[in-house]
């Protein structure tokens, strides 16, 4: 008895800020996507209706929010493959044994990720300059048309996304180096003196061990980037024609710019569906490779 | 140094509560003391003046203070203005009012009003017009209504805006007066020049088309704003009209997204007239090749009916408005009738090249000898606020939406009339819910 009140007793702390932080503002927020919160109850409280599901029901109808929905997927599977395989190479490339200035590497991999998007984006923003910027002068130097990135509907999301693993693989390097350097020393002996040459040890070993942290960093890039707002709001606003509206962005549309609330609290909880089962299917697919 | 200031301030406390302070004190921090008088003698200065908090949006924000020494040498009056781009500006004054963080008085694009007003954020301002040096009369009377909600004013008019026809004259040699003349005036460009197009009329905008509808005397909404009234005849023969224009190929399908460049493409003759507002009138001498200099114009909007003529144009722009919320709403007026001025008008024509409100401005040198501008001065006595309800701009977008259909045959135009009718009324069920909640009280 008295084991169990301590136990009760250290964990409080924790639980009243998950009570407070969490649970409580995520409960509030599904009581609001059952309401017709808008700007009318601004003006006054008796405005509020509880409409159960229409909120639900229109956004499901609503095509911009599916517009938003797939340029979230697009987003994510085509950006959180390729920044976990980036990170992959570039902790790899700091790992190595023959690579000098290890710290430095890994301090210039990583300062994106501490840098605040509202200033990288300005300097992104001068590289894909369709005229000036530094990508299309590159282009041009091998014979290839300079591409409007940000303003052709086409091209926004490829820089968004290109702009996003910059930013963010850092911090999986950092995970992928943890997790590299906790791999035995002997395996790779083992594996030399079987006769592994370098990519069957990566194959054989490195790989494999790995697989954990692939649940890991897959997991949390995918949380992350279903959850993209920061990099369309400052770069493109969600345009041209809507090509980076994410689910995020449409909700913070819905509601601090027209304050439609109640409608915004449902695309947050579809959002949460969204994520859960992402992780969900990720966590069951992963579990039976490793 | 700190520790020395400890002290001295502890003496400081000491010798005030006894009345007394000690020549040795004084002498040994007399820097100290200094410091003290210093910081005394800045913050009890300002508090004798007054403090506005202004919110500008975007480049007009930025310019505006250029205006405001003038203002603070004459009323002693002192105005911070914070810039907001325009993009941001709808959810920062909207979470403004929610936070209870509204500046006194803002900048606001004219649309916004009614909603602004729906939630209670405004401050009516009609009983401080009755003893003004603003008066209604000097207004064009479309623009002043969009600050009218329900008979009360609650914005003054700042700069306007509207859309007329830019054209070229080598092209289309005499403006079109008529719907008529105009359709002849696009069926002539068409023949003289097969492989390019008269107009170009985005799809992805619903201006042209509410514009068309403004003009044929089309309300839109119903009186109270609670229902869409777009399978009025006079809706349904704009809309008409302006499909027609794309089934005649005088008019080509596309969103301006996929206009690269018009300027380009209005040099090279693309296409010989296009609907725009006055900011283009800058854009047009700077962009435009030499050679295209004096080969365009601008004219008023066309009307259905030469008795019309011209025919409405839509009534934008920005406004001033004092929040409910604020305390110093008379200093807050004070610079509003400041920005009202004529003179005031003018110098901001010439740091923005946007259009005065007053129309004793449009009078003064520098606006009335610049020929671009007089079909804009013509026009802005003929234009109508768009209907003054919170969802205007969310109605809007099915206009072009729908119309886009019509035009690429997917509607035909009475389905489409129906179909905006069926979406507005959904989109207004909540306010009609509202209204007869109110009446109900």
């Amino acid at each position: 008895m008295n084991e169990r009140r301590a136990a009760i007793l250290f964990l409080a702390p924790a639980l009243a800020v998950i009570l407070l932080f969490f649970l409580i503002p995520v409960g509030a927020s599904l009581l609001l996507s059952l309401t017709d919160f808008d700007i009318y109850a601004l003006a006054d409280i008796h405005n509020i209706r509880v409409i159960a599901f229409r909120n639900y029901s229109e956004l499901l109808r609503n095509a911009l929010f599916w517009k938003a929905l797939v340029n979230t997927l697009y987003f994510t599977v085509v950006g959180g493959p390729m920044t976990v395989v980036v990170a992959l190479a570039a902790a790899l490339l700091v790992n190595a044994k023959v690579a000098r200035w290890k710290p430095l590497f890994r301090t210039v991999y990583f300062a994106p990720v501490v840098t605040t998007i509202v200033a990288v984006a300005i300097v992104w923003k001068y590289l894909y300059h369709p005229r000036y910027g530094l990508l299309n002068r590159g282009l041009e130097l091998i014979g290839i048309a300079p591409i409007d990135w940000l303003g052709d509907p086409k091209w926004a999301m490829p820089a968004i996304i290109l702009l996003a693993v910059w930013k963010n693989f850092g911090y999986t390097m950092i995970i992928f180096v943890a997790a590299l350097q906790g791999i035995p020393e002997e395996l790779y002996e083992a594996a030399r003196i079987d006769g592994a040459n370098t990519l069957q040890q990566f194959r054989h070993v490195t790989l494999p061990m790995l697989g954990p942290t692939f649940v890991f960093v897959g997991i949390i890039t995918a949380i992350g980037y279903l959850q993209l707002f920061p990099e369309p709001y400052v770069m493109t606003r969600g345009g041209p024609v809507y090509s980076t509206l994410s689910v995020v962005m449409l909700m913070y549309e819905q509601g601090f710019k027209w304050w439609n609330m109640g409608y915004a609290a449902a695309v947050a909880f579809i959002l949460f569906l969204f994520i859960g089962a992402a992780t969900l299917l990720q966590l069951r697919v992963q579990r039976r490779n490793v | 140094m700190n520790e020395e200031f400890r002290i001295s301030n502890e003496e400081l406390r000491k010798g005030r509560r006894q009345g007394i302070l000690h020549s040795k004190f004084f002498i040994r921090n007399s820097k100290f003391i200094f410091l003290l008088a210093l910081a005394f003698s800045c913050t009890i200065r300002p508090a004798h003046q007054e403090h506005l908090k202004f919110w500008g949006l975007g480049h007009e924000g930025e310019v505006v203070a250029q205006l405001l020494p003038e203002f603070t040498r004459r009323t002693g009056i002192r105005v911070d203005v914070q810039q907001i781009p325009w993009t941001a500006a709808h959810e920062k004054l909207l979470t403004a009012f929610v936070g209870d963080a509204t500046p006194d008085l803002a900048q606001m694009g004219n649309t916004w009003i009614p909603e602004f007003n729906a939630v209670g954020a405004l401050d009516s301002l009609s009983l401080r017009l009755a003893n003004s040096s603003i008066r209604e009369g000097d207004y064009f009377p479309g623009i002043w209504a969009t600050n009218v909600v329900d008979s009360v004013v609650y914005g003054i008019p700042w700069y306007v805006d509207t859309r007329v026809l830019f054209y070229r004259t080598d092209l289309v040699p005499n403006p079109p007066r008529t719907w008529d003349e105009w359709l002849a005036a696009m069926k002539h460009v068409k023949e003289r020049r097969p492989n390019s197009y008269a107009i170009l009329l985005p799809t992805n905008q619903w201006e042209e088309v509410t514009i068309l509808a403004l003009a044929n005397h089309a309300s839109l909404l119903n009186a109270d704003g609670t229902e869409g009234a777009f399978r009025d005849p006079r809706f349904v023969a704009a809309f008409r009209f302006f499909v027609d224009i794309f089934r005649r190929g005088f008019a080509q399908a596309v969103a301006n997204t996929q206009v690269a460049n018009v300027y380009q493409g209005f040099a090279q003759g693309d296409f010989a007239m296009y609907i725009t507002g006055p900011w283009n009138v800058g854009e047009f001498r700077k962009r435009l090749p030499p050679e295209m200099n004096g080969k365009w114009a601008t004219a008023p909007m066309p009307a259905p009916r030469a008795s019309d003529w011209p025919g409405m144009s839509m009534a934008g722009g920005s406004s001033l408005v004092i929040f409910r919320a604020s305390k110093k709403k008379d200093a807050a007026w004070k610079l509003i009738e400041f920005l009202s001025e004529p003179a005031q008008q003018v110098r901001f024509y010439e740091l923005t090249q946007d259009l005065p409100a007053h129309r004793e401005a449009w009078k003064m040198r520098g606006v009335a000898n610049d020929p671009p501008l007089a079909a804009f001065r013509q026009q802005l006595e003929h234009v109508a606020p768009l209907p003054r309800v919170p969802e205007w701009e969310q109605i809007a977008t099915n206009i072009y939406q729908d119309g886009e259909a019509t035009v690429r045959g997917r509607m035909t135009v009475e389905q489409a009339a129906a179909d905006l009718d069926r979406k507005a009324d959904h989109i207004l069920a909540k306010r009609r819910w509202v209204l007869a909640r109110m009446r109900g009280q």
